[in-house]
């Protein structure tokens, strides 16, 4: 669990866990500081707080998830790369354009494994925020993508992608650089790449922004984790004019992982700790890093023609009953 | 979304067709003849599947596959099945996109075409599974393949089932690509969203009609972003040339022309091999 003593930012839905996990901590600190045995009184408030926890987590609503999937606290792509990877080497630029920070991509060892990594980064805090655009890529991140993706499979080296955007950036600069164009022709290039391809979704799967990094031979996707074809806000503004019906949107759209595996869109779920994996972003790191290497394992042993050809396969069925 | 020319209800017998652009009256028949283009000010308008067919095609030469293929509501999307039925009345088609196979000036081709009309030609699985099919007969036949494409976007009541159609016809041209054989993608008024963002700009030669509408996002959702107003021309078809997006603006009346004279130079090569 994370350190009690720092306030935490609660969802609407996590308060009473929230207070609760404040009540502990004090207690906690006061057993510290003074030494008092308080074992008998935080033992029954520990367990009560697991029961809640379960409870509520057990009856998220959509939207509730959407809220998850976008906590400030939940490990991001450079939690990740810090916490599974024995090496990362960043590699920069698009030799276009510029460095978009929305998008990292680098050479990665993670135990006997060494693989492209590719991920959304949206930032820790408000400067960092700020130069990662909170996530929302430019064409050039998509490029410096896509000329690092074509590095790996021109040197057999695997490719894994975290994905977590709200979204591909609607703006001047991007439709001047021909935002469409890059996802275009990052999805075609990747739909064919010689190469095995790992994409996993950590957070927000927002719509061709992540599909842009997204088309792989396994798609991943943590618990609370969504993914969709627009925000529910933006979806609850189309169809009723009120950005107020996201929760009702959020519902409509499928966008959980237990709907997507469903929809076969997915072909696997990571469960996430109890409580979201921002309550034990060390666990998250750890289960995901056991699913990696197992797929990695798994995939390096498949003839590279064979992955291209079932890759299509998998992506001409796609929503075909 | 207007429709460009609609029918002027109270002119009897529905003669009289209007103008969206320089709100010039035109007489239905004119329209006809010149596929939508209004012959005072040049305005390109939105035209369906079967008018889009009589523009490109050689006459009588189209055949319509992948009929079998019908929209469901893998979501059970609420008011999804109701929006599908009043489409199709109001269209003339069964979905947002047309395929199949004829001819172009002689050369057989696969082709096929989105229709604004139904639900503003927004791609949900059987768009996806049709473009697929188009491009799989271009490969399985060895012929060019011509895609016109008109669209708002990935259609939200299939939800991330409509997102993968992205996925999926942009494998399906990166396969065609492969053999050699090439793939001409004509952009009409408008073409924005995750059609654009697939398989619509991943043609070997893209052309475009004169002023039509192309982007990424749509530019409400830009103005709402950036929170001013958007430069004059930004997001049209001169202003992808401008910037290097598309190979040639052609105005409808000649693109049949053209479509076929660059794939009599792009097969030239390939029919040399073939001796
Ligand atoms: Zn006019």
């Amino acid at each position: 669990m994370a350190d009690r003593k720092e306030p935490r930012i609660g969802l609407p839905f996590e308060r009473p866990i929230v207070e609760l996990e404040l009540k502990i901590g004090e207690l906690q600190s006061l057993s510290e500081s003074t030494g008092m045995n308080l074992n008998g009184e935080l033992k029954p408030l520990k367990k009560k707080l697991e029961r809640m926890t379960r409870d509520i987590y057990a009856k998220l609503e959509p939207y509730d998830v959407v809220q998850v999937a976008r906590h400030p606290l939940r490990p991001q792509t450079s939690d990740y790369i810090a916490g599974m990877l024995d090496e990362y080497i960043e590699l920069h630029g698009d030799r276009r354009f510029g460095d978009d920070r929305a998008i990292t991509t680098g050479l990665a060892r993670m135990r006997k494994h060494r693989f492209l990594l590719v991920g959304h980064r949206k930032g820790k805090e408000t400067k960092e925020n700020i130069a990662c655009n909170w996530g929302c890529a430019h064409p050039e991140g998509y490029r410096k993508a896509l000329l690092k993706m074509r590095l790996a499979e021109r040197f057999k080296l695997p490719i894994v992608t975290f994905i977590n955007t709200p979204g591909a950036y609607p703006g001047l600069g991007a439709e001047e650089r021909g935002q469409a164009w890059a996802i275009a022709e990052n999805i075609q290039v990747m739909s064919r790449l010689k190469t095995p391809v790992i994409c996993v979704v950590i957070g927000e799967g927002g719509s061709g922004g992540a599909l842009g990094i997204g088309v792989g031979d396994r798609v991943l996707m943590l618990q609370y984790a969504y993914y969709s074809v627009i925000s529910p806000e933006g979806c609850a503004a189309i169809l009723w004019k009120d950005g107020d019906k996201a929760p009702e949107a959020a519902g409509a759209l499928r966008l959980t992982s237990a709907d997507l595996k469903r929809l076969k869109i997915v072909d696997e779920v990571v469960p996430e700790p109890l409580g979201g994996a921002h309550r034990d972003s060390e666990a998250m790191i750890a289960m995901l890093q056991e699913r990696l290497v197992a797929l990695l394992d798994e995939l390096g042993g498949i003839s590279v023609e064979t992955l291209v050809d079932q890759r299509y396969e998998r992506l001409s069925q796609l929503g075909s009953a | 979304m207007g429709w460009a020319f609609r029918r002027k209800k109270n002119i009897p017998g529905g003669l009289w067709d209007k103008c969206p652009k320089c709100a010039a009256m035109l007489q239905k028949r004119q329209l006809e003849e010149s596929g939508g283009v209004c012959p005072q000010c040049g305005h390109h308008g939105r035209i369906g599947a079967a008018r889009r067919i009589g523009v490109m095609l050689d006459a009588g030469s189209f055949v319509e596959i992948a009929t079998d293929l019908k929209t469901s509501d893998p979501l059970e999307f609420a008011g999804y099945s109701g929006t599908i039925e009043r489409s199709k009345k109001r269209s003339n088609v069964d979905e947002a996109a047309i395929v199949g196979h004829g001819r172009i000036e002689e050369m057989p081709v696969a082709f096929g075409t989105l229709d604004f009309h139904f639900v503003g030609g927004s791609m949900g699985i059987v768009v996806g599974d049709r473009i697929r099919a188009a491009a799989e007969h271009a490969f399985e036949n060895e012929t060019p393949l011509v895609l016109v494409s008109t669209s708002g976007g990935a259609r939200m009541h299939e939800g991330a089932l409509s997102l993968m159609q992205m996925a999926k016809t942009s494998a399906a041209i990166a396969r065609l690509g492969e053999t050699g054989l090439p793939y001409i993608s004509i952009l009409a008024d408008p073409c924005t969203g995750g059609v654009i963002a697939s398989f619509a700009a991943l043609g070997d030669v893209i052309l475009a009609e004169p002023g039509a509408l192309i982007g990424f996002a749509g530019p409400r959702v830009i103005r709402t972003t950036i929170g001013t107003q958007l430069p004059e021309g930004f997001q049209t078809s001169e202003f992808l040339l401008e910037h290097g997006f598309i190979d040639r603006i052609v105005p409808r009346p000649t693109l049949k022309a053209e479509v076929a004279a660059i794939l009599r130079n792009l097969m030239a090569g390939r029919e040399r091999a073939a001796g």
